[in-house]
């Protein structure tokens, strides 16, 4: 491909939060730029845009992984979900109250990664001591510092047994 | 004083918190007006030159680039009559984008991409060629500058007292001690951004940006392009953190209107991360101290001189030294502040700005000289208690240090502290304790609230104050609802829009005590209304009464005879659809004959394994003295916030620089280390009582700052206690343990 050459757009069918949606976007859109940018999804938020930060965490298949650190195109055939996607209408995710309920955030801007991870690793029925729920929950960075709380919400998650959103 | 409270003193969930965990909260990258498109900033890979080509043809050829702006070609406007200050501007010339050739540091922006979506900006970007004329010499490092360090432009620390040289001379117990920290970059997670749209009818913007005060913006806004300040509107709802990097106007907002002005569309710039270090950061300073004592442990002087990094444009400074003078009774003080200018951008406030610097020195000092007296680090601060402020002469308005320290003490276990150093062993681990005093000012600035009450009996309750996670949305709804005397859930508190009554920037922990007491006014005030026209609608009832009569709770007013109507029938029976008035609080005058400070003791224990050196913070206690504390779930988040920003600050932040070419080599958040989860462990906070009618109509100091004072002292110290190894330089990484 010449330098100055823009690629040509192109169709990408995504499951997101359960709906089918098609996107028309240039093959070199990330996921994360594909919900924020193009589907208007802005809960999933963009902090480093190199997987050093985890705010972008979304679940594929119900594993937690950096929506910057993929290709929209390359997530196609799968279930995606994002924190827009974890509350049950007005009800919403035991994590998500849990987070409320510990004051888990501050600023928020880690929040909605911050949940996408505890919810992967309730699916991935890992945590099983203090330090491991840390070194899981360590990719996600949270500049306020609210860290305490957010072991705290995860930790309650663990030991009530709360189901994430699907078994792996 | 408030007895019995409903609201105030309770802790309180966020009001904001179902939008914050949903995703719902927008930021300001997410507000997309119609057409917008998208700008990338390219900066400058020299530190210190001239441009003298830029090529952008390539660049111009990607189908959906709108244009590339740089110093040829930007509107000549922004250049003649221009005003680039902010409120909060030290001395000096701002950063002036685009002005011309010149580069004053590395990672300058020198151009601005714009086109259809952030994909092909960037790209483009990627296509631009610039040639430079490099000057061969560029100086970032202030300890190869000290020669240049100035008194010009800084302001003056107290004027010394007594004879402090001559005291340490003759003292028998002494120590002489040079701290060194280096840059930190404040790294909130939500990258600098700016929407920004160009009304060309109107000559008007409105502008989304990340700042901790929408009249900051404002005012530089209307600067730059010389317009009315109502002509600038700037809206900023959620803020993903800042810390003090959005205490003055960042780049991109300039990069936005510009370009949108020039381009009569929307434009939105957002940083990348390596961008978010590209401006200000908390200085690299160097501090000498030398302190000196009797054999009891009494205090005969101290002397506390820093050298701190600024610009070369802009006179950054901060209060670093005064804490000396201020936290100990002693009679012997010398206090100096330099600046030592530098080939970087200019410095800016970063949580506890000079408080966390000044202490961190101090409170390490104060360990050494504990140890060379052979007293205890506890029993020294206390033998040295100060009763007043020595700076100012003056009485301080509540100071429950004291209750801090025993606090503290008692939920740590301090007196299990073993005082000969290495002699703490668990396993592989060598154990060590340290503490340290933690001081702040509890600043007021005037603030200005609007309150409106409807029929329906809902209040509204503004101010374009902000709220960067601190709470503030839900602490003011707290105060609102009290002060009224209606529930909360019929309260709803606005901010973040210049259209709404001034307030101060978000920043210095004053937010609590100055919109606070804004709020707490325009209630009062509210409430008169409410009778004045109670008097008329239901004149069988009121006439003849005086408003002190009156009593005000659960949406009603009565005259506790057992008559009471609520506020929504007054307001009905009189025809109205609602009731509004507007205030504006001052700091009271009797403030002036008082020193007002937030303190802390923070104690920790730190384990250190002996073959690899690496430490870890397995306890902090932080007992706080910080007034009236509006709601405990908030404000233990702050405290818990500023402590593991501490434990950052003492084992992991530095901002690395090329010497060479000035460049920050760990641009990156995988290379820049922030304290992470598994970096944190138990943390204890603990709010000692403090009652403060001086402070503030609140009694609330404010508890932003506070939270990080003394963590990197503390931490140093625990190090020497367990190791025997007094590491001076930040951050205590395990080489230098090692």
């Amino acid at each position: 491909m010449e330098l100055s050459k823009h690629p040509e757009k192109t169709s990408v069918e995504l499951n997101i939060n359960g709906r089918d949606i098609t996107l028309q976007i240039s093959p070199w859109t990330t996921l994360l730029d594909a919900l924020r940018e193009h589907l208007q999804l802005t809960g999933t938020k963009k902090g480093c845009d190199h997987g050093q930060c985890g705010a972008c965490t979304v679940l594929v298949n119900g594993k937690h992984i950096n929506s910057c650190l993929t290709l929209a195109a390359m997530q196609t055939d799968k279930e995606i979900t994002t924190i827009e996607g974890l509350a049950n209408g007005d009800n919403l995710h035991p994590v998500q109250e849990a987070f409320i309920e510990h004051d888990a955030f501050q600023c928020g801007y880690c929040t909605p990664g911050q949940i996408c991870s505890t919810v992967g690793l309730l699916n991935m029925k890992k945590g099983s001591n203090p330090e491991e729920i840390r070194d899981l929950m360590s990719g996600n960075i949270c500049r306020c510092g609210a860290y305490a709380n957010i072991y705290k919400a995860v930790e309650e998650m663990l030991e009530k047994g709360t189901e994430g959103t699907s078994s792996l | 004083m408030i007895a019995d409270t409903n609201y105030i003193g309770k802790s309180t969930r966020r009001v904001d918190g179902i939008k914050k965990v949903t995703g719902q909260a927008p930021y300001i990258a997410e507000f997309n007006p119609a057409d917008l498109v998208h700008g990338y900033v390219i900066n400058s890979t020299i530190p210190k030159g001239k441009i003298t080509a830029v090529k952008k043809e390539k660049a111009l050829q990607v189908p959906g680039v709108r244009e590339i702006f740089t110093h040829e070609n930007v509107p000549v406007e922004v250049k003649i009559n221009s005003d680039y200050s902010d409120p909060l501007a030290p001395p000096g010339s701002p950063f002036r984008p685009l002005y011309n050739e010149d580069i004053l540091y590395n990672g300058q922006p020198i151009a601005l991409v714009v086109a259809d979506t952030f994909e092909t900006a960037a790209f483009a970007a990627g296509l631009v060629e610039i040639e430079y004329d490099n000057e061969e010499v560029c100086e970032v490092d202030i300890r190869q500058n000290l020669d240049n360090a100035t008194h010009e432009d800084v302001p003056e620390p107290p004027e010394p007292r007594g004879n402090a040289a001559d005291a340490y001379d003759s003292s028998t117990v002494k120590i002489e001690a040079e701290y060194y920290q280096p840059r930190e970059y404040h790294n909130p997670m939500e990258p600098f951004a700016s929407v920004a749209s160009w009304n060309e009818e109107e000559g008007s913007f409105t502008v989304y940006d990340k700042i901790q005060g929408v009249g900051s913006s404002q005012k530089y806004i209307s600067g730059v392009f010389n317009l009315d300040k109502e002509k600038v509107r700037v809206i900023s709802p959620f803020i993903g953190g800042a810390f003090g990097s959005g205490l003055r106007p960042q780049y991109q907002l300039f990069f936005a209107a510009m370009a949108s002005k020039a381009l009569k569309l929307p434009v939105k710039v957002v940083m990348t991360r390596t961008q978010m270090f590209s401006f200000g950061h908390r200085p690299a300073c160097l501090q000498r101290l030398k302190l000196s004592a009797d054999k009891n442990g009494k205090l005969t002087s101290i002397r506390h001189t820093a050298f701190a990094e600024t610009s070369r444009f802009e006179k950054f400074n901060e209060t670093v030294v005064d804490w000396s003078g201020l936290m100990y009774q002693c009679e012997n003080v010398e206090l100096d502040y330099q600046l030592v200018p530098v080939d970087v951008y200019t410095p800016l406030d970063m949580r506890a700005p000079g408080g966390s610097t000044g202490m961190y020195a101090l409170e390490c000092a104060m360990d050494e000289l504990a140890i060379e007296a052979g007293i205890d680090p506890l029993e020294l601060r206390i033998i040295n208690y100060a009763e007043k402020d020595q700076n100012e002469d003056k009485p301080f308005s509540s100071k429950e240090l004291k209750a801090c320290y025993q606090r503290a003490a008692e939920k740590f276990g301090w007196h299990k502290r073993k005082a000969e150093p290495g002699s703490n062993q668990q396993g592989n681990q060598m154990v060590g304790y340290g503490m340290a005093s933690g001081v702040w000012e509890a600043m007021q600035k005037a603030s200005s609230a609007k309150a409106i009450l409807t029929a329906e009996g809902k209040l509204t309750v503004s101010s374009g104050t902000a709220d960067i996670g601190t709470g503030t949305y839900t602490i003011m709804s707290q105060i609102a609802a009290e002060m009224l005397g209606i529930s909360m859930e019929n309260v709803e508190f606005k901010l973040g829009d210049s259209t709404l009554p001034d307030a101060p920037i978000e920043g210095g922990s004053w937010t609590a005590s100055s919109v606070g007491s804004a709020v707490k006014m325009v209630c009062t005030a509210l409430q008169q209304k409410i009778f004045e026209l109670a008097v008329q609608t239901h004149p069988q009832l009121f006439e003849s009464k005086l408003f002190e009569d009156a009593t005000f709770g659960n949406g009603e007013i009565s005259l506790g005879n057992g008559k009471a109507i609520s506020y929504a029938e007054v307001i009905k029976a009189a025809a109205k659809k609602s009731l509004e008035v507007q205030v504006n609080s001052q700091p009271e005058d009797s403030r002036s004959n008082y020193s007002c400070y937030t303190h802390s003791c923070v104690m920790v224990e730190v384990h250190v394994d002996k073959d690899t050196g690496m430490i870890s913070v397995p306890r902090v206690v932080n007992a706080i003295a910080g007034g009236r504390i509006i709601n405990p779930k908030t404000a233990e988040s702050q405290i818990i916030g500023g402590v593991t920003w501490g434990i950052g600050m003492a084992l992991e932040e530095e901002g690395m620089m090329d010497s060479r070419n000035g460049r920050i080599m760990n641009a990156n958040l995988a290379e820049y280390h922030v304290a992470v989860q598994a970096d944190v462990k138990e943390i204890d906070v603990i709010f000692v009582e403090e009652q403060d009618d001086i402070v503030n109509p609140l009694g609330a100091k404010g508890l932003g700052e506070i939270g990080i004072v003394g963590v990197a002292s503390a931490i140093s110290n625990a190090v020497y206690n367990a190791t025997g190894k007094r590491v001076r330089e930040l951050p205590i990484t395990l080489d230098k343990v090692l």
